[in-house]
């Protein structure tokens, strides 16, 4: 007999449908040709991209957009950089001019990135609220990198987030999911009365099993960047952190089994050879 | 006539009547791949071509780069 297994749903974000749950950065590449190999292996339909200034001097100068397939891939330009709130709402608007003109499906949104300081990228949760409202009314859709803190993540849905995206830990750090307990709140009051909700971790994860915990703790994606950039082997590494959003999704709807502190054995416990039969041993 | 402008942070003298449109040919760079402010304020594309610059501008020319 076959049996087929059941299909998981497309990730909905706002207006876009995503077959893939992994969402990677373009950022921190050797090469745009290593970029381009990486984006391909990890299968995402959604890459991120920062809005910078255009070097004036360097006419020569490659852009990442002649390596990068408008067709295929759905444009996610994020904030990055940005202290303040009308700072974040200048490069959105600033981002949203370029997609329109490339006719990217990526102009309606942004990943919105408020950074408190510099040695630690964590977010500035006001500033980042306060942006999401103007953002939200100037009609984006708004993907909030925030911190773990269940309360922030809550307000941000409520200023009309599409999507909450709590950090692992702090960007770029490679330290995982510190507080999975937070994570669980996190997904616990943004999915009350809404499961759909989507809820990505963003930012600090560092390998496949670190990309799996988040999938099993019932986030809807994960966005990374430098842990496949990275790597000692970015190819080899995308492939991984594809494999490990899969195996971590599947894990969550196949429905893992409790911990328990002593065994229990998964061999039948009767009809041991030489046993006496009505004798326990 | 030249007029001084600022680009990207950066002392530019260009011609009297260049219009955004004209700045970015000069550039020689993809209008596609470019967004540009003006004085704070976001010029579209739509509106590069008759949009002029005049002395002491503040102009900003973006990009879409690499980023997580």
């Amino acid at each position: 007999m076959v049996t087929t297994l059941p299909s998981d749903v497309s990730l909905q974000l706002g207006s876009h449908c995503l077959n893939s749950r992994l969402i990677v950065g373009t950022g921190k590449y050797a090469t745009y040709e290593l970029m381009q190999d990486c984006l391909a292996v990890s299968e995402a339909d959604v890459i991120t991209v920062a809005i910078r200034r255009e070097r004036l001097v360097d006419k020569d100068g490659r852009n990442i957009l002649d390596f990068i397939d408008l067709s295929r891939y759905t444009i996610l330009p994020n904030t990055a950089g940005c202290f303040t709130a009308d700072e974040a709402v200048r490069v959105a608007r600033l981002g949203r001019e370029i997609l329109e003109g490339l006719e990217n499906p990526g102009a309606n949104w942004v990943k919105l990135e408020v950074l408190g300081d510099t040695k630690t990228l964590l977010p500035d949760p006001i500033a980042t609220l306060q942006a999401t409202e103007k953002l939200v009314a100037d009609g984006f859709q708004v993907l909030c990198y925030t911190t773990d803190d269940p309360m922030t993540a809550r307000r941000l849905k409520q200023a009309g987030a599409t999507s909450v995206m709590p950090a692992g830990s702090p960007i770029g750090s490679g330290q995982g999911i510190l507080n999975p307990n937070n994570i669980r709140i996190c997904l616990e009051y943004l999915k009350d009365g809404d499961p759909t909700y989507p809820v990505i971790v963003d930012a600090g994860v560092g390998t496949a099993s670190d990309v799996a915990v988040a999938m099993e703790l019932g986030c809807d994606g994960v966005l990374l960047n430098t842990g496949i950039a990275g790597a000692r082997d970015p190819l080899l590494m995308a492939q991984a952190m594809r494999d490990g959003v899969r195996a971590g999704r599947s894990a969550y709807l196949a429905g893992r089994i409790p911990r328990k502190l002593y065994a229990t054995a998964s061999s039948p416990e009767t009809g041991m050879v030489g046993s006496v039969v009505g004798r326990s041993v | 006539m030249d007029i001084q402008v600022t680009i990207n942070g950066e002392p530019q003298s260009v011609p009297e009547g260049t219009t955004v449109a004209g700045l970015l040919r000069v550039l020689g760079k993809e209008p596609r791949y470019l967004a540009v402010e003006r004085n704070l304020e976001l010029i579209p594309r739509s509106r590069h071509a008759e949009c002029v610059l005049s002395p002491h501008d503040e102009i900003e020319i973006v990009t879409l780069v690499g980023g997580g």
